[in-house]
């Protein structure tokens, strides 16, 4: 029992957390920015795996660091506008175009990979972003660690989750993005254009989930595996509900999420001869739908979510 | 101006059309990636082509390719018709796999017309099973199945690793992760000697005619269509929704378990954990290229079995990689969306004067 309590006395398990977190924040604060405009996007999987090649990728090729998490970026936006254009104008199933959308990014993803590396086993590997090391800051007991010694795209990922909160909560951009999530109808009345609003979110959306995965490849690894999105992107969908829609909960629920991961890690080797390590793998998935039971019945949905909206009709 | 209009009526023409043009539509698109690999692109579709026609041997292995997915074409189209989104069907293939598993590898001894009955039943009712579980959280608390069933198809993955290296484990496997082998009185029996393909596919036949009819002729179907087309309406004309949903989560569920018997008692012999290529997902776009008829299924199963044998034969004459069969099943479903679109609304030009 000492040795349990050990653990959260221990700042790597802190600095742990935070860092198991980080593609979740982008992916959560992803899928957060879509579905507040009405269109929930299953694409984030695939989307997480994209980013992971296409940033990596980028570097392996000659680009530098920031140029590999732009070209990222880019790749989750290509695939966000595919999934926009599906859903908002010619309104089809967002379920079934965000599945259709993950079959399809994963592949191309799979297939570029292979193609640029026919014959290879194990990827070479990239040198990724190294924890910043502040002056002083890092040397601070406990906080040092945890916080400062974290790489440039952990603190990118908490600046996002910043600037999602005051663009839905500040700005006349944000409650247009809510109001055409709630009441599109409304919106068009206000003379803005719907489409304009809700692709531009998917889009921007998908943009930042193709960043969790661009972590994933250039900051937690260092190269690309097939199987390296494990769920990540699935995961993300069911911390959204979790957190109501709200980017401050949303990032609670990656932290949280993040902790019981790395908890996860640390029970295993303690009581790995006891239980079969596999209990400790499933627990992510099934502490996600424990989260979504638990919360379904008050989830306050956006309300037009997954219904499609077309100009001149009512 | 453009306005987007809906149709009063989707012609039966259309509906046959729309997926065969798509089907068409993703295979073209396959050449900018064979481009980008290099490959010379029409002697690549002939490689293709052959890989499926060239023998009776490839048409059999398309066949037996073909087998899962229609099991799992039909589960997606059967509870999408309810609009219950059954995502979870490589879990519930797993599941299916690893009940044939437990009865079929020793445990009972019996002849064969007993076993055979036997293994499938176990893996219908585990891969039932496997689904109700999403389909109560959904209807008791409210919590979205598509999340939750995607969610346990890890869990159950994880859970076959688990089983692999502990009960299941074949003591004569020299250390590899795989059960024991299906005996022979529980194995499906080979249709055509000297080739792989088995009864399997038969068994997947008739469920499709069964789920035909059940859709089409049955109480119990027209109460399926009611829920998915409007559940409002539907309970409101006094369907139990709910009890409707919770049934057809079990139908579609033991469709994918039995995608994983049939793997395991026709085919492999033995349980992996690679048992499945994503016959789960792909499933999915089966069924949405059948147009959720079960009927469809078969024929749309055929046409993604063709693609990826085609593709794996190509992929080995050419040394082009093999996803390059995903991303055509993939761009099959972006493409029958599309065409759903064009089924469903007109593109109508207003001069200025006439916009509304």
């Amino acid at each position: 029992m000492m040795e349990f309590l050990d653990i959260f006395l221990n700042e790597s398990f802190w600095a742990a957390s935070l860092r198991i977190a980080t593609p979740l924040i982008f992916g959560v604060m992803g899928a957060l920015v879509c579905e507040r405009a009405g269109v929930l996007n299953l694409g984030i999987e695939g989307i997480f795996v994209v980013g992971a090649m296409t940033g990596w990728m980028a570097v392996w090729m000659g680009a530098p660091l920031w140029g590999g998490v732009a070209a990222a970026a880019l790749s989750g936006a290509f695939f966000g506008l595919l999934h926009a254009i599906l859903t908002v104008p010619l309104g089809l199933s967002q379920h079934v175009s965000g599945l259709g959308i993950t079959l399809l990014a994963t592949s191309a993803a799979s297939f570029v990979y292979r193609t640029a590396l026919p014959r290879v086993d194990s990827p070479p590997r990239i040198i990724p972003f190294k924890p910043l090391d502040i002056p002083v800051l890092s040397d601070i007991p406990f906080f040092g660690p945890v916080l400062f010694q974290q790489t440039a795209l952990t603190w990118l990922a908490l600046l996002v989750v910043a600037v999602v909160w005051w663009v839905m909560a500040r700005t006349p951009l944000g409650v247009a993005l809510k109001a055409v999530g709630d009441n599109p109808d409304a919106v068009a009345a206000q003379g803005l254009s719907v489409y304009r609003l809700r692709i531009g979110a998917v889009v921007a959306g998908s943009a930042l989930m193709a960043l969790g995965g661009a972590f994933l490849t250039m900051s937690a690894f260092d190269a690309f595996f097939f199987g390296m999105v494990n769920g990540r992107g699935w995961i993300c969908i069911a911390l959204v509900i979790f957190a109501s829609w709200q980017p401050g909960k949303a990032l609670l629920g990656a932290l949280l999420f993040g902790m019981f991961d790395a908890l996860q890690v640390r029970l295993q080797t303690q009581a790995g001869a006891i239980v079969p390590s596999q209990i400790f793998l499933m627990a992510p998935y099934v502490l996600s739908i424990l989260a979504l039971v638990f919360v379904a019945r008050r989830a306050d949905y956006p309300r037009a979510l997954l219904k499609p909206w077309f100009k001149g009709q009512r | 101006m453009i306005s987007i209009e809906p149709r009063q009526q989707i012609s039966r023409g259309m509906r046959i059309a729309i997926p065969i043009i798509a089907a068409l539509m993703a295979l073209m698109l396959a050449a900018i990636p064979l481009a980008f690999a290099g490959a010379p692109i029409l002697s690549a579709y002939g490689q293709m082509f052959t890989g499926v026609f060239g023998s009776v041997f490839s048409f059999t292995e398309m066949l037996t390719r073909a087998t899962p997915l229609i099991f799992t074409g039909l589960a997606a189209a059967f509870a999408f018709r309810a609009r219950l989104w059954n995502i979870g069907a490589e879990g519930q293939l797993y599941l299916g796999a690893m009940a044939a598993v437990a009865v079929g590898s020793g445990a009972i001894g019996a002849p064969a017309f007993v076993m055979v009955p036997l293994v499938l039943l176990a893996g219908a009712l585990a891969g039932g099973i496997g689904m109700l579980g999403p389909a109560v959280l959904k209807t008791r608390f409210g919590a979205d199945e598509v999340v939750t069933s995607l969610l346990l198809n890890f869990i159950i993955l994880i859970f076959v690793q688990m089983m692999l290296e502990g009960p299941l484990k074949d003591p004569m496997g020299l250390g590899w992760p795989q059960s024991e082998p299906i005996i022979d009185a529980a194995t499906l029996p080979r249709l055509v000697s000297r080739m792989r393909i088995h009864a399997g596919l038969l068994v997947a036949l008739v469920m499709a005619l069964v789920l035909h009819v059940v859709l089409g002729k049955t109480v119990w179907g027209f109460r399926i269509r009611a829920v998915g087309e409007n559940a409002a309406a539907a309970r409101h004309a006094g369907i139990a929704v709910n009890k409707t949903l919770l049934g057809v989560a079990m139908v579609s569920g033991a469709l994918a378990g039995l995608a994983g018997v049939s793997e395991v008692a026709g085919l492999k012999g033995y349980l992996t954990a690679d048992l499945s290529p994503g016959f789960g997902y792909a499933g999915i776009v089966v069924a949405m290229l059948a147009g959720l008829s079960p009927l469809g299924v078969v024929l749309a199963a055929l046409y993604v079995a063709s693609v990826f044998v085609g593709a794996d034969s190509m992929s080995r004459a050419m040394g082009v990689s093999s996803f390059l069969a995903d991303l055509v099943v993939s761009l099959s479903l972006i493409c029958v969306l599309i065409g759903g679109f064009f089924a469903r609304y007109r593109l109508v030009w207003h001069r200025k004067e006439n916009a509304a």
